[in-house]
This record gives C-alpha cells, sequence and structure tokens, in this order.
C-alpha cells in the first residue's frame, strides 16, 4: 500500500508549539541558565559550571530520597494497576448500576490532592481518627509519626484509595469498546473465563494501559502534597520524596543553582522512564501486528 | 533576554540543540527518514537515533561529571562520537 504523506498538516501545530515553548521550553531554559550559576539577585551571578550537578549528584539525603521515590512509584504501580483492571471487570456493563457505580468510583479522582492528604490525616489519627483509633483498639500500636513502615503503608494505601480510580476508568472505557461479535466467537470456541481475558480485553486494553502507567508513574514520581500534608516526609525522612527535597531547597533555603541542577537530573529521569515504558509497550503491539 | 539569566556555555548549548532540530528538518525535506533495525533492540527512525543519542549524551554527562574525576570535554567527545555511531549504525 502506497501511504501518501502531507506534512504540511504538521503547520497547524504552530500556535500550540508557541504555547508550549511559554509554558514549558523557556522556563526549562531558563532552569537550565540557573544550574550553571550561582545567582543571588538580579546584577550578582557567578558561574559555577557542573559545581551544583557534582553536589547534588553525591548528596546521600538525595540519593535515598531518589531510591524511596523508585520504591513508592513501582509499589503504587503494582498495586493500581491488577487492582484497577480488576475492579473494571467487575463494574455493571448497562443499566443504572452502571452510572451509579461510575459515579461511585471516580468520586476519590474529584478530589484535590491537600483536601485528600487532610483527609487522611484525620483519618489516621489515633484519638479521633476512625483508622487510627480502630487500628488501636484492636490492639495495634499504630502511630504515622512515629512508625516508618505504619507511614508507608498508610501513603500506599492512600495512593491507591486516590488513583486506582483511574486505572480502572480507563480500563472500563477500554473493555466498553470491545466489539461484542468477539466475545460471541469466544463463546462458540468454548473460551475460558481467563482465556477471554488474556487474549481478547487484555490485548485491546494494551492502549489504555500505556497512558494509564505513564499517567500513573509520572504522578506517583511527582507526588507532593498528599504525603507533606500527613506525614510531612516523616518519621525522621522516612517519606520524604523528591520533589519534598526539591521544594525544602528551592523555596526553604532559596538555593536556586542546586535546586535547577536537581529539577534537571528529576526531569531526565523521569524523561527516561517514560520514553521506555512508551517505546517498550509500542513494540510490544507492532510485534504482535506483525505476526497475526 | 536578562530574567533567562544567559550563559556562554548555556547559549551555545541551546544554539547547537536548535541547529540540529532544523539539520535534521532539512535532511528529513531532501532525504525522508526510513524506519529501520541496526544494532539497537528495537527499529528506529532517524529522529528517533537522535532523541536517544541526545538522552544517552545527558546521562553521560551526568555519569562522568558525579563519579569520575575526569573532565566534562571527554563526556562531550564520547557523545558526539556515540551520537555519530548511533545515527549511521543504530
Amino acid at each position: 500500500m502506497n501511504k501518501v504523506y502531507d506534512n504540511k498538516a504538521w503547520l497547524l501545530i504552530l500556535p500550540m508549539l508557541a504555547l508550549v515553548a511559554f509554558s514549558a521550553i523557556i522556563p526549562l531554559m531558563t532552569v537550565v541558565n540557573y544550574s550553571v550559576q550561582d545567582v543571588f539577585d538580579a546584577n550578582t551571578r557567578f558561574f559555577t559550571g557542573t559545581e551544583w550537578f557534582v553536589q547534588m549528584l553525591n548528596d546521600p539525603a538525595l540519593q535515598s530520597a531518589l531510591l524511596r521515590q523508585f520504591a513508592f512509584s513501582l509499589t503504587v504501580l503494582c498495586i493500581e494497576v491488577p487492582l484497577g483492571i480488576g475492579i473494571a471487570l467487575l463494574m455493571p456493563k448497562k443499566g443504572w448500576q452502571a452510572s451509579a457505580v461510575l459515579i461511585l468510583v471516580t468520586l476519590p479522582l474529584l478530589i484535590p490532592w491537600n483536601v485528600v492528604g487532610s483527609i487522611w490525616q484525620i483519618f489516621t489519627r489515633g484519638d479521633i481518627g476512625l483508622m487510627g483509633w480502630g487500628l488501636r483498639e484492636l490492639g495495634y500500636e499504630y502511630n504515622i509519626t512515629r512508625s516508618a513502615v505504619d507511614a508507608w503503608g498508610t501513603i500506599i494505601i492512600m495512593d491507591v484509595w486516590h488513583w486506582t480510580p483511574l486505572i480502572a476508568l480507563l480500563c472500563y472505557s477500554g473493555l466498553r469498546s470491545i466489539p461484542e461479535a468477539y466475545y460471541q466467537a469466544a463463546r462458540i470456541d468454548r473460551a475460558s473465563r481467563w482465556a477471554v481475558f488474556r487474549f481478547i480485553q487484555l490485548p485491546k486494553l494494551t492502549n489504555v494501559l500505556v497512558i494509564g502507567v505513564l499517567l500513573r508513574f509520572m504522578h506517583s514520581f511527582m507526588i507532593y502534597a498528599e504525603p507533606f500534608v500527613l506525614t510531612g516526609g516523616g518519621p525522621g525522612s522516612s517519606t520524604t520524596f523528591l520533589s519534598q527535597s526539591l521544594t525544602t531547597m528551592a523555596i526553604g533555603q532559596q538555593d536556586l543553582g542546586p535546586s535547577a541542577a536537581f529539577s534537571l537530573i528529576y526531569f531526565l529521569i523521569i524523561l527516561l522512564v517514560s520514553w521506555v515504558f512508551y517505546t517498550a509497550i509500542m513494540n510490544m503491539q507492532k510485534d504482535k501486528e506483525g505476526g497475526a | 533576554m536578562e530574567w533567562m539569566v544567559w550563559t556562554l556555555p548555556t547559549t551555545v548549548f541551546f544554539s547547537v540543540i536548535a541547529a540540529m532540530l532544523v539539520g535534521m528538518t532539512v535532511w528529513e525535506v531532501v532525504q525522508p527518514t526510513v524506519e529501520r533495525k541496526g544494532f539497537l533492540p528495537i527499529s528506529t527512525t532517524r529522529g528517533d537515533r537522535l532523541f536517544i543519542g541526545l538522552l544517552s549524551a545527558a546521562y553521560l554527562h551526568l555519569m562522568v561529571v558525579g563519579f569520575t574525576p575526569l573532565s566534562i570535554w571527554w563526556a562531550l567527545a564520547g557523545s558526539v562520537l556515540w551520537l555519530l555511531v548511533l545515527i549511521r549504525w543504530g
């Protein structure tokens, strides 16, 4: 088949490009400029070269924040993706039940980050919070301000509660777009429930899962408000994630040079991981099409 | 442009990136890229290979600057070489 490519259509994205230039590209370039200088005020600045990068890459506090960040992102992805698919499979397909369940499932997504943090902060308090009080009554010494394990567990449950609905919603829409004929064919072949899931539903969900995994990875990797409100990064620094370290440095201490260098490293990590995810999944799809 | 606190190295850096993008566009118009498989595990277009080259160059620079006593110019030389190899045989 001969496809005719007309690249003139690219001109239509010029207005968007101009907008992105102002909202993303120019600020990013400014960050690069800051990362190689020590800026005191509008007139006083010194060129420092790679000094900030050396300092940031060798900072033990940041290195452990990075490891924590990866551990957190991987954990929530491993829980949220299977759970989201499961919920989507269980959701009713039509009638008023479908609408009702859809609204119920979506509710957590509508709550702002800060509010989610506050809700869980109160929920987990030992004296008035249902979960904190309940666990204590059951005999478990639950305390997120003292025990790192409790703090971690609570943040993960909070994130799962807040964001699994996104995956569920995406998968639900993916499932709805599968034509009925596929299921009929499966019934004729007497395919098991598992076979239907493995060979019809899961392949058809690939596209929405790519978006879901990417969004969830980027979101969770940049998580800030929820743990900040819930634990403030503590106990000690056991739940201090990257963005909180960055904020402390940039806003708290006004160290613009080091935080610019740190931001760029942070950005490169997100860029690499997102690109690897995207390429891996797109290639999986290509292989499938080639093989079929 | 004072608010963007430009320095000579960052100006050169961004000019080179911009020149690369313009160059790739011209090259694409003159001779459109064909997706192919080189030594990389995935099949790529010319633009993919440039992106991979630039991204790995960024990481190479960070590694050299952060964890070795070598000069950053070695990282730059290595990156340029790697980029050329990648564009040609990747």
